[in-house]
């Protein structure tokens, strides 16, 4: 008797490994053209193991229920003027940086692994990357989604896709998607799918997550909770690809090692932004950057790596500067933003008395030395009336594309300089890292768009900065951008809660 | 290899080439010990611009804010230029000293490092 309705299992073979067939009037070179110039040997694809095991009328039936439950949340939220319920307006900062920094890089996600959906020779791989495409486009429509409400009430949400393409900042996170979209297919993987997913994504999701869950944001949690099970089986198939590489073929190893070393220094010199957003943008703190790293990659990452000692994987290369610098990062990177605050779609502002004593506390080593005085006086300056912007623009590391604000770790007072000539020409770089992705593929970094340097070039609509803000940036000057006290986000706020400042009190008294 | 690509002779756009600056270069400036401006500075400025002009109102512009930026005596000053140590001249250009596009100056001021000598 034949079976009216297949299982599971045998609906996903039909679906995956028998849609596939055999090229019989076509070179597979020609359908396939991208699988070769990367130097990967694949000798057997009936090897990949899938690791989605998912039919896709199941996955519609399953999103959709989670899509249902998730904007009923968002409903209930927008009728209940959550956004007052959020610990301080100062919180809502670090969801201006997430959407226009982090959601765009879902798009760019999709993009990524709709193309390599359709340049991997395996079936197998092929259909888990198109899975994880369509995750990455309900990704960014569920943030879109759930950020809109703040749109309504905050300032700096109103052109985040625009923004995303050109301000300064967000180059840093824009130009990391590109280099890898642009990189081969297993490039991509190994640089998305294993350094982003796999060992990165729990400094980027739960920090963002959890600050939202301690600082009453119930729109961008529940979003998380919607997004986790999405992310556990992208994180699958990022080690997925690393061993089906690895297995592969012995010359696959150095390839595969050159890649995790470069992505995991990109990777952790964009984490740069989340270290500032976690000790200094949420009022209720999480943990700190240093404790976040020490769990996620030191414990995490260490045992990964030791479990790919086999394959004859080694730590990253440049694990030992990261490991250093997570007593320095965020208080070197606030300060990039407290700096250049005029030119941001968001505020910044100086840690209070209480804050600088949790920082001191969290960061014994390092905060007292180096940075509770630089910020002491940044807060004298602004007592006197005479906050302090940089009136300058900054140099930039043509890899990462951040302010050259990182020091050598032997020294922290010390900015690190690292420079190459090539064809003539001098390029300069914040770190070891950034010098050897360039020094390895000059001809594609020299294609950099620094934002510095397109301003200076007139590409930006106009020769002075705030013309390039108003004009280019679409930023709204004295509203979106400047520290955020005196802010009018700061302003709404306090209507909102009926709190008055004593400056204001004095005025009515008198 | 200079670029993994799927063309053998794959080349890419240089952006930053002197020419696309309009007649400037672009000078770097950085002040060790000073991180109250978080990183070093980015000038566009001609290759014939006089040093003194660097020196007397490029620099003021940018670090007069720092309380110890008055005090620097420049007679003391060292300077680096991309790396390798370097004694400017005021009264040559940019040019003239071999200044070039992208270049880095590193200037250290003996005696002064930063607010509490934080590197501030």
């Amino acid at each position: 008797m034949t079976a009216t309705k297949l299982n599971l299992k045998d609906r996903y073979r039909l679906l995956t490994r028998d849609l596939d067939w055999e090229y019989s009037y076509q070179n597979r070179k020609d359908v396939f053209p991208m699988e070769e110039f990367e130097g990967i040997k694949i000798t057997d694809w009936s090897k990949w193991e899938d690791p989605f095991r998912l039919t896709m009328d199941a996955y519609w039936k399953y999103q959709a229920e989670k899509e249902k439950k998730l904007y009923a949340i968002f409903d209930a939220f927008a009728q209940n003027n959550g956004q007052q319920n959020v610990k301080d307006a100062r919180y809502v900062n670090a969801i201006k940086l997430f959407l226009t920094g982090v959601s765009p890089l879902e798009y760019q996600a999709y993009n990524g692994f709709a193309h390599v959906g359709r340049q991997f020779g395996g079936v197998g791989a092929r259909v888990a990357c198109q899975m994880q495409s369509l995750d990455e486009l309900r990704h960014v429509q569920t943030q879109i989604h759930a950020m809109s409400h703040y749109n309504k009430h905050f300032d700096g949400f109103q052109d985040f896709a625009h923004m995303h393409d050109r301000v300064w900042y967000l180059s840093v996170p824009k130009s990391f998607f590109d280099d890898a979209r642009s990189a081969g297919p297993f490039e991509f993987m190994v640089a998305i799918g294993f350094s982003f997913e796999y060992v990165l994504t729990n400094l980027l999701f739960v920090p963002f997550m959890s600050g939202a869950a301690y600082n009453g944001d119930m729109a961008t949690v529940t979003f998380g909770f919607s997004a986790q099970s999405d992310e556990a089986r992208h994180m699958t198939l990022g080690l997925e690809i690393i061993k089906f590489l690895l297995e592969q073929h012995p010359d696959n190893v150095p390839i595969v090692q050159r890649w995790i070393n470069k992505w995991f220094w990109r990777g952790t010199r964009m984490l740069a932004l989340v270290s500032m957003m976690m000790d200094y943008m949420l009022p209720n703190r999480v943990m700190s950057w240093k404790e976040a790293w020490e769990v996620y990659f030191e414990e995490a990452g260490g045992a990964l790596f030791k479990d790919l000692a086999r394959y004859g994987i080694e730590m990253p290369a440049y694990a030992g500067t990261a490991i250093a610098e997570k007593e320095h990062l965020s208080h070197q990177t606030w300060s990039i933003f407290y700096n250049y605050t005029h030119a941001a779609a968001f505020h910044t502002w100086m840690p209070d008395e209480r804050e600088m004593d949790w920082l001191s506390e969290k960061y014994p080593n390092t905060f007292d030395k180096y940075y509770r005085p630089r910020f002491e006086h940044w807060r004298e300056m602004e007592r006197a009336g005479e906050r302090f912007y940089n009136p300058t623009l900054p140099m930039l590391c043509q890899t990462c594309q951040i302010p050259m604000g990182f020091t050598e770790m032997n020294d922290p007072t010390l900015v690190s300089y690292r420079q190459s000539v090539y064809k003539g020409e001098r390029f300069n770089f914040c770190s070891d890292g950034c010098k050897d992705i360039f020094d390895h593929e000059p001809e594609k970094y020299v294609q950099s768009w620094l934002p510095v340097h397109q301003i200076y070039q007139g590409n930006c609509g106009g020769a002075d900065v705030e013309t390039v803000l108003k004009d280019y940036y679409k930023m709204n000057l004295g509203v979106d951008n400047m520290d955020y006290r005196g802010s009018p986000d700061e302003q709404r706020w306090k209507q909102w809660h009926n709190l008055q400042s004593a400056e204001d009190k004095l005025k009515k008294a008198s | 290899m200079t670029v993994a690509a799927i063309t053998d002779d794959y080349s890419g756009e240089r952006l930053d080439q002197v020419e696309n600056f309009h007649g400037n270069q672009v000078v770097y400036v950085g002040w060790d010990r000073h991180l109250m401006f978080c990183s070093p500075i980015a000038f566009a400025t001609p290759p014939a611009t006089l040093f003194a002009t660097l020196l007397d109102e490029m620099l003021p512009g940018a670090y007069a804010q720092h309380p110890e930026f008055k005090e620097v005596n420049w007679a003391e000053a060292i300077w680096h230029l991309n790396g390798e140590a370097f004694t400017p001249d005021r009264n040559k250009t940019l040019e003239e000293q071999g200044i070039d596009h992208k270049s880095i100056l590193r200037i250290t001021t003996p005696g002064l490092d930063g607010i509490k000598g934080s590197g501030t």
